[in-house]
């Protein structure tokens, strides 16, 4: 993170200032279990080879995935607060991400599809991800972390939107 | 060939009928009824490989043969000499012949049960003899209708025509048809598709050809087949006379002599030479050869598939012709075509050459040289001749201030050309093409210009907009960057922008949103000949709907 004094207030991207409806908190314990079994899994993985032929430098490889895992833990929370979405008049958008930010604006007419997902995590705590499929692969929006119930009414929202401002392609 | 009358009354979605029909009049194709294909379809599809099996098998046994005369030994073990010994020819040709007898039947089966329809509203396939498929297409979803003659398949006259939808596995294969009807079909479905009523009246050519093919089938048969072959790829009734972009045979291999690859070809022959004087090593030059010969059938691909390339306009699109032997001619409707990139290597630039490709949601299957023809729109023209094909693939589009704005793109970068660029500090991140990097907002369109060595401009019409994103990393944030991504259909064209200033970027990102919807809503292409469409409610519904749900 760059200090923002160095920099004047458009460092950070903001293209459309205003509130975001952010994504339930509950969403931080499943994006840290799932990182945790997956930093876990690396990290042993990759420390296979030390383990077995005890060469000291390739303990190097399970160190830097280790370390690459905890920092990614520890700003989890801050992640997923920075996830968000808003329904516009015409187009929806979403963003994502602190160090790497993107956001995304996809108009109602151009959703192809609208997809709920529910990993095994997610069900327990009784959230859902919500994924919107345009004809262009990059657009790429996927709303984690919703409540069930949210999910389903946004999905539906969407999809009656959708109908209502259909184009072709 | 027995032309037989169309059955009276209106068209029944019945089974074919029982007779063969001759080829039919195109008019009758679009009746709503079902069809047959032509006639060598078989043999076509799948009898090629049978002649090469048979071609195979005859050149073996050719082997045989003079050893029988020539009283040669065969080797212990031969296949052919364990028959004969134990008395098992006869068996063995009864095999053949039931093998053969099958083969035949399956194909004429398959043939008959390979039926085809076209109505108002869709395209339909009927296939398969065990596993039946049934395969119906929406005319106003077509992106594409690909008309391809293999040249083996040119010499029956026949030829397959593909109706390509968006998505992957949505083409509809019509494989093989009468030749000369391939075209007037392509042009009913078209006017179909359009929105239009089709013609109630014959088109004048319409009996004049169905005559001229049953009267040339017994004298000129071979004469006709010749005809086909040298005839011009586009059909001058057809397509406007004076939007043909002529191809320069010269220009044309100049440009792929002078092309990116040939020149990385020739420095690493250079440094084999070079590496080979050094080390005095000679056999690093042999390194070369496959090089060598993967170039010359790239080279000599892209020049053959090339020579005879045609665009025209035609009243359901443009339509573009490719190919020597095998040709393949293809008509994109308007609004099909989802993005646009008009590029040119350093080395064309003297003689300001360039070359446009598109980006469109059909993928044919008839894949050109190197893979490359489908989505190449003119592979080497002039400037003049980009913007012929501009007005060709954006009709409507290419308005004088749009077209000032390309023309802007296409040369040296100026100050006040109508372009935001990226700023000074970019230049870190854009080493030459800091001045040039830059964007511009039309309402029916934008257009990104990138690349100082390679110039490329990249046109994307505001209504083919899927979504618009941009973003920042750490670096970009550094110096207050942004980069701008316009999500378009998959293709050869990324229309995305780095290194903006993310001011700029953003203020970009927020005009984009706004004229995708707003030229979503206005976009009329999908039946593109009628005046209203079924879309005309989407401006009454309103904003009405914004509120979100809890």
């Amino acid at each position: 993170m760059t200090d923002d004094a160095s920099a004047p207030a458009s460092a950070r991207l903001d293209p459309v200032p205003g509130e975001w409806r952010r994504v339930s908190p509950k969403y931080v314990v499943v994006d840290l279990v799932g990182n945790l079994i997956g930093g876990v899994v690396a990290t042993v993985a990759l420390g296979l080879p030390w383990f077995f032929s005890q060469v000291p430098f390739l303990l190097i490889l399970p160190v830097v995935v280790a370390v690459v895992a905890l920092v990614t833990l520890v700003l989890t929370p801050r992640r997923v607060r920075a996830i968000g979405y808003r329904l516009r008049d015409d187009d929806l958008l979403f963003r994502r991400g602190i160090m790497f930010q993107r956001f995304v604006a996809v108009p109602y007419g151009r959703m192809q599809l609208v997809d709920i997902t529910r990993g095994p995590l997610a069900r327990a705590v009784g959230l859902a991800e919500l994924k919107l499929v345009t004809a262009a692969a990059a657009s790429n929006v996927t709303i984690p972390g919703l409540p069930i119930a949210d999910a389903e009414a946004l999905r539906d929202h969407l999809v009656e939107l959708a109908e209502s401002r259909r184009a072709g392609l | 060939m027995t032309e037989l009358p169309p059955p009276p009354g209106p068209p029944s979605p019945g089974p074919a009928p029982d007779t063969p029909p001759g080829p039919p009049s195109p008019a009758e194709l679009t009746d709503g009824g079902w069809h047959r294909l032509h006639p060598a379809t078989p043999l076509l599809r799948g009898g090629l490989a049978l002649i090469a099996v048979l071609g195979i098998v005859v050149a073996n046994l050719r082997e045989r043969l003079a050893e029988m005369v020539f009283g040669g030994s065969g080797a212990p073990g031969d296949p052919i000499d364990e028959l004969v010994r134990h008395g098992l020819v006869p068996l063995a040709l009864l095999v053949l012949a039931v093998t053969l007898i099958l083969f035949i039947g399956g194909f004429y089966l398959s043939w008959r049960m390979h039926t085809f329809r076209i109505t108002d509203e869709l395209v339909e396939v009927r296939s398969g003899i065990l596993f039946r498929t049934h395969r119906k297409a929406r005319l106003d979803r077509i992106q594409g209708i690909n008309i391809v003659r293999p040249f083996f398949a040119r010499l029956f006259g026949a030829a397959r025509l593909e109706i390509t939808g968006a998505g992957a596995d949505s083409n509809v294969q019509l494989a093989y048809l009468s030749g000369v009807r391939a075209d007037e079909l392509r042009r009913d479905i078209l006017t179909l598709a359009a929105g239009a009523r089709p013609p109630v009246s014959q088109p004048p050519g319409a009996d004049a050809t169905g005559a001229a093919g049953a009267g040339a089938a017994s004298p000129g048969l071979i004469e006709q087949r010749v005809n086909e072959l040298i005839a011009p790829e586009l059909d001058p009734s057809l397509a406007a006379p004076e939007s043909v972009v002529r191809m320069n045979p010269g220009r044309l291999i100049a440009s792929t002599v002078l092309s990116t690859g040939t020149i990385m070809f020739v420095l690493v022959v250079i440094a084999g030479f070079v590496t080979a004087a050094i080390s005095s090593e000679f056999y690093v030059i042999f390194g070369a050869v496959p090089f060598l010969f993967g170039l010359g059938s790239f080279l000599v691909n892209r020049i053959v598939k090339s020579l005879r390339y045609t665009i025209a306009a035609t009243p359901d699109g443009v339509r573009v012709g490719y190919g020597l032997l095998t040709t393949s001619n293809e008509t994109l409707p308007p609004g099909r075509i989802h993005s646009i990139s008009i590029s040119q290597s350093l080395l064309w630039r003297p003689f300001d050459w360039w070359e446009v490709k598109v980006n469109r949601a059909g993928k044919s299957s008839a894949q050109g040289a190197a893979g490359q023809q489908n989505t190449t729109i003119l592979p080497v023209g002039t400037r003049a001749e980009v913007f012929k094909v501009l007005e060709l693939v954006l009709p409507g589009l290419v308005t004088d201030q749009t077209r000032a704005v390309v023309e802007a793109g296409l040369a040296k970068a100026r100050p006040d050309d109508g372009f935001t660029t990226s700023p000074r500090r970019a230049a870190v991140l854009r080493w030459f093409s800091w001045r040039r990097n830059g964007f511009a907002l039309r309402p029916d369109a934008v257009v990104l210009r990138r690349g100082a060595i390679w110039r490329e401009l990249v046109v994307v019409p505001a209504a083919r907009m899927q979504s618009v994103s941009v973003t920042q990393g750490p670096l970009y944030r550094a110096l207050r960057l942004a980069g701008v991504h316009v999500h378009t259909v998959a293709g050869p064209i990324s229309a995305q922008l780095g290194a903006l200033d993310s001011g700029d970027a953003s203020g970009f990102f927020r005009d984009l949103a706004s004229t995708a919807v707003a030229a979503a809503a206005a976009d009329r292409t999908h039946r593109w000949r009628s005046g209203g469409s079924p879309g005309d409610t989407r401006g009454a519904s309103g904003p009405a709907a914004g509120g979100a749900p809890a």
